[in-house]
């Protein structure tokens, strides 16, 4: 069933090709319809997994030989981990329609493109073949760079072309170390499951890892590599920063984790403690950049810096509560940014066409806007780290993880907290409650749509679902970190 | 294990009453459904108060069902685990008790009245689930929850220079939050156990000191300095909620900024949550530490409490002095409780004074979350009269045009600073009786507070309702009915309290005492 995510993805995108250019709404409605049925695939797929696979590990859906020459094979799978992104992402495409509902121009081409990103994605989620884990990453990221250069807003060709040449290099890494993989493991094969199983020479390890994690985690934003993403998402036309933040950044993380990680273990123990610091650094710096920025769009973009920095420190614990936390925080991140991007982008920038904090003061967005100022008070709050949303629980996990392997790096961690909620509450102020005497009410804004409330509607919830019930995705998650995928990880068991 | 889902039940209450009343179609309407769900939450603490066996140790009403699944190996799962004892009882009840309180005292916000009751009644939420929680994940969401209402409350109802206040306040409390989640985690990560009790049970038998002392060995040049890290991090979470001076410089403006309603759920309630924090939490958990740092810890009671009631003196706003006095009178608490750690050779004496102490302490907590939020109201009261002047020499001779006023604020104004016979006085006798013996400079030096707390009260009672009348303030209206019906069980309560300590005691002790076997 969650193979279908994918090939539905690129029939409704093919769908959309075929449709007169003219007809914007069958448009919007082909594309919602797709959404919607990907988000079924991954529910029902998710339930199916958790029902047959209490105990965790990869289940095979599709895997059939592809170039036999290169031994390549099309092999698809899903495992706890996957089938929690694959969640997202479909969270995440069906709140991104419906956050686009009003794109007028080129709608048919937007949502074609949008589709076939959001197959991309699911694509890479769902790859147990690196050579097939590649070519959907790849999908992934050239529609991203059209989305942002028609559609986009400031600077977007140069936003656009920093984010695909980022890529491209970070790719052009994990190519590299993927081929030398192949090569230097002799077993003829690019299945990951293959190559796992493979040991590799340590020295080997130690650079092999360090370019393909560090090609992976560029897209995750890993600080000092992370430039390109507050340009990139300022640029981008909501939906697509939305998705950029909720699932793009993901696929950098997911893809460090899959396949740098567990192919390298012994050049991970090397460069564990290093990685650790540059998350933590990007932690502090995302937040107090955060902090004193002016446009709306770039505070929360150096907030998803942060927020990932989270997700990257979880990972380089190494211990099972820290990577569960990790897996958490990209699921977590992924809805709550989308969120705060949906709010800043599409329910305040739309209506207002400015995003200057100067601008938007007097302007008491509270009295003007009052759904789009309650729905980002509890973003903020989510995005924060408060108890009772997501990410206080993946935020827990991981520091609780970082607490036995990196206490110092930790303390520094709870400081990115606090500046964390600094920059929030500074946004709420400025943005929202300004103190003005109905200055404001002189500014008419149109109302918020029924396609916006049930994108948040939909997002808040899930936030909080996952906040309060969070075994519903940590138990997809913990018991596959114990499978014999992640093995290489623990040292001697798990700890 | 599980009885009836009363404790669950009770905070729910609030949670349903506050979206009804924001899905009011009328504010009058969720004015009604406010007070009718604060009401009711009140009949059920009235409720637990009757069924509550104070003979019987350990946890009542508990209740326990497993809620998040093992992250990992060594971790335990999170259960969802409430309960009380005579501690949670007390504060269970002064929260139920203050709610409706305020929110009559609210009664004539007309601005977005439904999320002003709303929030009043979120803000309850988080206090029920703050005092009956006993797992630390989801107390924690309680001890949060309470923080966001508070915030808009001061920021969107308050007075001229509310929003500086409020995210001084919010600022100040959350990073304090942080700090002790860390040092959870800390704790987590170490035992892999979040649940209060069984964390008091590893620290009786020395295992949670073992445990932070493995972690912390490894990377950290002294054993200890994990143990105390994660010390000063939960520390600090209370410190800056009670407040303990230094970590007070929020309050003064929050307090004077909040709406009244909400002052007198900061004052009464919301600052009970850093008193019990240290007794339930701290003061078991890490009796080492406290022991090792009484000295300090003493010292810094002793300048909250004088150096409060000292800073209330100099004020010439009403709002601001009854700020500081609340600050002062929560010293007295954080006194009793840095008093009663120290080991004293087990003489059979120095447990009867821990045991004043500490039920000092508890009582404290209530008598000062009463009287505290009834000078509050008062002081409201002086503002919306006046048409928002609260300054101490803006009035005079009032006790003439409103003696009933005068009259009822004149005794919580004795209730506060101690008069025998009121409910404080009982309260402050115990803790200094049981801290004389245990940490007689301390107590000692706390005296001056009581001396200037006298003082300035009484100045207020002078300045306002004493001395020629202005003419301006010829026409004062006196307490309507309303206001005397609002004010009748806090002022019957005063009396009741000072004069039959024994309704509280009797809940106090058995804690008390339970308590002192912990460490």
């Amino acid at each position: 069933m969650l193979a279908w995510t994918i090939y539905i993805s690129f029939l409704g995108a093919a769908a959309l090709a075929l449709l007169p250019p003219e007809s914007r709404r069958a448009a919007r409605i082909t594309a919602l319809l797709t959404a919607l049925a990907g988000l079924a695939l991954a529910l029902g797929g998710a339930a199916q997994y958790e029902a047959h696979t209490p105990a965790g590990g990869l289940v095979d859906l599709v895997n059939m030989p592809w170039i036999t020459e290169l031994g390549i094979n099309f092999h698809l799978g899903a495992d706890g981990v996957s089938v929690t992104l694959v969640l997202l992402t479909g969270i995440a495409a069906v709140a991104g329609v419906l956050f686009s509902w009003n794109i007028e121009r080129r709608t048919r081409e937007f949502f074609a493109l949008y589709l076939a990103l959001i197959a991309g994605v699911y694509g890479v989620f769902l790859s147990f073949d690196l050579f097939l884990l590649f070519v959907f990453y790849e999908i992934a990221i050239i529609p991203k760079y059209f989305l942002i250069a028609v559609w986009g807003s400031t600077r977007r060709e140069y936003g656009a072309m920093k984010l695909a040449l980022y890529s491209l290099a970070g790719s052009a890494m994990v190519l590299v170390g993927l081929i030398a993989a192949y090569v230097v493991s002799g077993a003829h094969s690019f299945d990951l499951v293959v190559l796992a199983k493979q040991s590799y020479p340590v020295a080997f390890q130690h650079w092999a890892f360090l370019l393909v994690f560090v090609g992976f985690a560029v897209l995750a934003g890993l600080w000092p590599f992370h430039t390109w993403a507050p340009t990139g998402h300022v640029a981008a036309p909501t939906a697509a920063s939305m998705l950029l933040a909720g699932v793009v950044m993901k696929l950098g993380a997911y893809g460090a984790l899959r396949v740098a990680m567990t192919l390298f273990p012994e050049g991970l123990r090397f460069w564990q403690n290093g990685i650790a610091l540059l998350a933590v650094i990007g932690i502090v710096y995302g937040g107090s950049v955060a902090l004193v920025q002016r446009d709306l769009k770039f505070v929360i973009g150096y907030s998803s810096v942060s927020h990932m920095g989270f997700v990257l420190l979880g990972l380089m614990t190494l211990t099972q509560i820290g990577l569960s936390g990790a897996v958490l925080q990209m699921f977590s991140h992924g809805i709550i940014a989308g969120l705060l991007f949906a709010v800043v982008g599409r329910m305040i920038y739309d209506r207002t066409h400015t995003r200057e904090l100067s601008e938007l003061q007097p302007m008491n967005l509270s009295v003007l806007a009052p759904f789009a100022a309650v729905t980002f008070v509890i973003a903020g709050a989510a995005s924060m780290g408060l108890p009772g949303f997501s990410g206080f629980i993946a935020e827990l996990q991981v520091l609780a993880g970082a607490w036995g392997v990196f206490p110092r790096l930790t303390i520094l961690a709870g400081v990115g907290v606090v500046v964390g909620i600094a920059f929030m509450v500074r946004i709420w102020i400025k943005a929202f409650f300004a103190e003005n005497e109905a200055k404001g009410a002189a500014v008419q804004i149109e109302p918020i749509t029924v396609a916006e409330k049930a994108g948040a509607y939909l997002l808040l919830g899930t936030t909080v679902l996952i906040g309060l019930w969070p075994g519903l995705l940590l138990n997809l998650i913990t018991p596959t970190l114990r499978s014999p995928l992640f093995q290489p990880l623990w040292k001697g068991g798990p700890p | 294990m599980n009885s009836f889902p009363l404790l669950s039940i009770l905070t729910l209450i609030p949670l349903l009453g506050g979206g009804a009343a924001l899905l009011s179609p009328t504010a009058k309407l969720a004015r009604r459904i406010g007070l009718a769900a604060s009401l009711l939450a009140l009949g059920v603490a009235a409720l637990l108060w009757a069924a509550f066996d104070p003979g019987q140790t350990g946890w009542q009403f508990a209740e326990s069902l497993p809620w998040v699944p093992s992250p990992g190996n060594g971790y335990q799962g999170i259960e969802y685990h409430l309960g009380i004892d005579g501690l949670g009882l007390l504060l269970v009840g002064l929260s139920a008790l203050l709610v409706p309180f305020a929110m009559l005292a609210s009664w004539k916000i007309e601005q977005n009245a439904k999320l002003y009751f709303a929030l009043i009644l979120f803000l309850e939420t988080g206090l029920f689930g703050t005092f009956t929680a006993l797992n630390f994940f989801h107390w924690f969401i309680y001890w949060e929850l309470g923080l966001i209402p508070a915030y808009f409350l001061i920021k969107m109802w308050g007075g001229p220079r509310r929003t500086r206040a409020a995210n001084q306040f919010f600022i100040y409390t959350l990073a304090g939050s942080v700090a002790m989640l860390l040092g959870f985690l800390a704790i987590f990560a170490a035992t892999g156990v979040f649940d209060f009790e069984k964390l008091a049970e590893l620290a009786r038998n020395g295992e949670l000191q073992d445990k932070l002392a493995k972690l912390g060995g490894a990377f950290f040049h002294s054993k200890e300095t994990l143990t105390w890290l994660v010390f000063a991090g939960v520390f600090l979470g209370f410190a800056v909620k009670a407040p303990l001076m230094p970590f007070h410089t929020w309050l003064p403006s929050a307090y004077a900024e909040a709406p009244t309603g909400t002052a007198m759920l900061l004052t009464g309630a919301m600052s009970k949550m850093g008193v019990y924090g240290f007794l339930r939490i701290l003061l078991p958990l890490f009796p080492a530490q406290m022991r090792a740092m009484q000295t300090p810890l003493l010292i810094l009671a002793v300048v909250t409490i004088v150096f409060s009631a000292a800073a209330a003196l100099a004020q010439r706003d009403l709002k601001r002095m009854v700020a500081y006095s609340s600050i002062n009178h929560v010293g007295y608490c954080l006194l009793g409780i840095f008093a009663v750690v120290q080991l004293s050779g087990d003489a059979a004496g120095s447990a009867t004074d821990k045991a004043a102490a500490l039920n000092g302490v508890m009582l404290q907590m209530f008598n000062h979350g009463l009287t505290a939020s009834a000078l509050f109201y008062f002081v409201g009261l002086i503002e919306e009269r006046s048409g928002g002047l609260r300054g101490l020499d803006d009035f005079g001779g009032l006790c003439k045009a409103a003696p009933v006023f005068c009259g009822l604020m004149g005794i919580t104004l004795f209730a506060s600073l101690g008069l025998p016979g009121l409910n404080g006085f009982v309260s402050e006798f115990l803790i200094f009786k049981g801290t004389l013996p245990l940490a007689g400079w301390a107590a000692a030096i706390s005296t001056l507070g009581l001396l200037i707390t006298a003082i300035f009260l009484l100045t207020i009672l002078q300045r306002v309702f004493n001395g020629p009348l202005q003419n301006r303030w010829a026409g004062w209206k006196d307490l309507t009915k309303g206001e005397k019906l609002t004010l009748a069980p806090v002022i019957a309560l005063i009396f009741v309290l000072g004069i039959c300590p024994q309704i509280l005691i009797s809940v106090a002790n058995p804690a008390a005492l339970a308590m002192l076997k912990l460490f």
